[in-house]
């Protein structure tokens, strides 16, 4: 079990690495930078002389990999050894914990990410919630009753959830729920300290039309591992034992069915941050997501890329937490 | 190509033999492949289809649905159901050629990544690995921000993220694939790595690669349409589907639902009808399940086995 936690640790290395090197040279290889769009934006304009100034002061006159290097922390920071001023250290980049500062604000990108990131997490993590707690129950009760009516509603719901695209179903929550019911998204968050009840009911709607993204794959999978799992030879023993449908269910087959479901939470990691993204627009909600497209449309790529390097690493290591977890799902399955 | 075309002694291409089991077995099947098509077509034709212009004002502005426009304006006069039916041709052209490419870029690097295997496949897959862990519609934002909205950035970017992702699919069919005699054989005669790859082991993975298209083609149209909808899919004047639930006309959309609607409907069948039909096209063309398919598959086998004794 050590050997393999050690080896599956090291594994994420490199990974991470590649991933940082994706995230850097696709938010800085694309022609336009940053000064091109506040020459736009400048009233005045901006002459040549201070154009080349605001590049030098941002690093963006240095080689690419220097640039990287910079940015990752392990090449010095600009004007660094002489540097006087208190905490600026002279090696400050990702792997000291500092993603960057807005090139617009000045701010800290994990700063500015501290009071957004709640937003977004608790979004993410009731919607994954609720996208299980529709699926595995239909997924079930479909593979219980193969081929029944409810089995062809249940498989007709799954396939919907898959076709209807979940911003039209956020679109048409917001509108028609608005003509209808007087539903309206939050204007102000009621944070969760103050009224949880209040704060998760501001959150229910977004979350729901979220989980519907990855309850359809679910509920199908779920369905074609439970039937194959009701197939093995343990299922009839359990059955011929005399146990009750509950714990034949819960007990012998749902459990030895979850893996793939598990592995396929990870590989959705990223669909439900780019739903976040969506959602997040639709309901008006201050997260991650609404922050990164603001910053994409100003070129702000200290935090487009604290962004995705963010994302990305999450998504790396639910995936090992996921791989670790197959363990106590299936004692028979041993890390050696 | 399947067994059953190899016992009746009637060899027929994998794609006809395919279509003909459709048909038979498949009811469901059949009718995504029909959705499919009418959205093909009206793709095509929506010149001929579309009652007005894309961009025709009317003078009208947010008119409901009548005789006269059927889908009703927006907020510019502009008749909604020509928008849809000419948002057809950007949504399934991207959808299209987005998979096309994205097939292209999956065969790539799963054939050589499979095939090579050892250290250079596990280097291949890290990047895999890394590029999967990242968020793919924040990706293709950030990047046509700066590239540029076009249908040649679009398509691109969308082949990327779907491509690589998909190589992984390939790949696998790829390693069981070279463990099959005739490669060996081929190897044995002294056949080049590029004619064992392209004669031998591409014709033996046909079916993942379709199998692999079908999903990828309602995934791009679902993929462009959501970044149309954040505003960087394609430039205004142009009717996408995700377009027309964005921007300005989500504030008429109070006054005028039938805005939200329509685009929406057009996207959730055209997805659905695809993937029914990839659903059905992945049954047949997986040999595990062959013969399965419920009530119709058990008359086709029926049908098949009385037209094989004859023959």
């Amino acid at each position: 079990m050590r050997v393999y936690l050690i080896r599956r640790l090291l594994l994420t290395i490199p990974t991470l690495f590649i991933a940082s090197i994706i995230v850097f040279l696709s938010v800085r290889f694309i022609p336009g930078d940053v000064v091109d769009v506040m020459m736009m934006r400048s009233q005045s304009g901006m002459s040549e002389q201070t154009r080349a100034a605001i590049r030098r002061d941002l690093g963006l006159d240095t080689p690419i990999h220097i640039q990287y290097g910079r940015w990752l922390g392990v090449f010095p920071q600009i004007g660094a050894p002489s540097d006087e001023v208190v905490g600026n250290a002279r090696f400050n980049g990702v792997l000291q914990g500092n993603v960057g500062t807005s090139l617009w604000t000045g701010v800290p990108v994990l700063e500015a990410l501290q009071r957004r990131l709640p937003v977004t997490v608790e979004l993410s993590l009731m919607g994954l919630v609720l996208g299980l707690l529709i699926a595995m129950p239909i997924g079930m009760y479909s593979a219980l009753r193969q081929d029944t009516l409810g089995d062809y509603i249940a498989r007709s719901i799954a396939m919907a959830f898959i076709a209807v695209p979940y911003f039209w179903i956020g679109i048409l929550v917001v509108v028609f729920g608005s003509l209808w019911f007087r539903y309206m998204p939050p204007l102000r968050l009621v944070p969760f300290v103050e009224d949880p009840l209040g704060n998760l009911g501001q959150f229910i709607v977004p979350a729901i039309v979220l989980g519907m993204v990855l309850s359809g794959w679910t509920m199908r999978l779920t369905r074609t591992m439970m039937l194959e799992v009701l197939r093995q030879d343990y299922v009839r023993t359990a059955w011929a034992k005399g146990l009750r449908e509950r714990a034949v269910v819960v007990r012998h087959a749902l459990k030895n069915s979850l893996i793939p479901v598990v592995s396929l939470i990870g590989l959705q990691l990223p669909l439900l941050f780019g739903g976040t993204v969506v959602i997040e627009q639709i309901f008006l909600l201050p997260g991650v997501g609404r922050y990164t497209v603001e910053a994409t449309i100003s070129r702000d790529y200290p935090v487009i890329s604290g962004v995705l390097l963010l994302f990305g690493a999450t998504v790396v290591l639910a995936n090992l937490l996921i791989d670790l977890s197959y363990g106590f799902l299936d004692p028979r399955i041993r890390y050696e | 190509m399947s067994n059953e075309a190899v016992a009746g002694k009637r060899p027929r291409g994998l794609l006809a033999d395919s279509a003909i089991r459709l048909v038979r077995e498949k009811p469901l099947g059949t009718v995504g492949a029909a959705i499919t098509l009418v959205f093909l077509l009206m793709a095509v034709f929506a010149d001929f289809l579309a009652p007005y212009g894309m961009n025709e004002g009317t003078a009208t502005n947010l008119v409901p649905p009548s005789a006269e426009f059927w889908l009703g304006t927006d907020e510019l006069g502009r008749d909604v159901f020509s928008r849809v039916v000419i948002g057809a041709r950007i949504s399934m052209g991207m959808g299209l050629a987005a998979s096309a490419v994205s097939i292209i870029i999956s065969v790539a690097i799963g054939l050589v990544s499979g095939y090579v295997g050892g250290k250079f496949d596990i280097i291949v897959q890290r990047f895999v690995d890394a590029w999967m862990s990242l968020p793919g519609l924040i990706w293709m934002m950030v990047v046509l921000s700066t590239v540029g909205r076009g249908v040649v950035q679009i398509v691109v970017v969308l082949s990327l993220v779907l491509g690589v992702g998909g190589s992984r699919i390939i790949r696998g069919a790829v390693i069981s694939a070279k463990e099959n005699v005739y490669v060996a054989a081929a190897l044995a005669i002294g056949s080049r790595t590029d004619r064992v790859l392209l004669r031998h082991i591409l014709p033996s993975i046909m079916a993942p690669i379709i199998m692999l298209f079908s999903v990828r083609v309602p995934d791009a149209i679902l993929i462009e349409a959501a970044l149309s909808f954040l505003g960087f899919g394609m430039p205004p004047p142009y009717p996408s589907w995700g377009s027309m639930l964005s921007g300005t006309s989500r504030q008429y959309m109070f006054v005028a639902p039938w805005m939200a609607l329509w685009p929406g409907v057009a996207l959730a069948l055209v997805v659905y009808g695809v993937n029914i039909f990839g659903d059905a096209l992945r049954d047949i063309l997986d040999p595990r399940m062959r013969g399965g398919g419920g009530r119709f598959g058990v008359r086709a086998k029926k049908l098949r086995s009385t037209s094989r004794g004859r023959g």
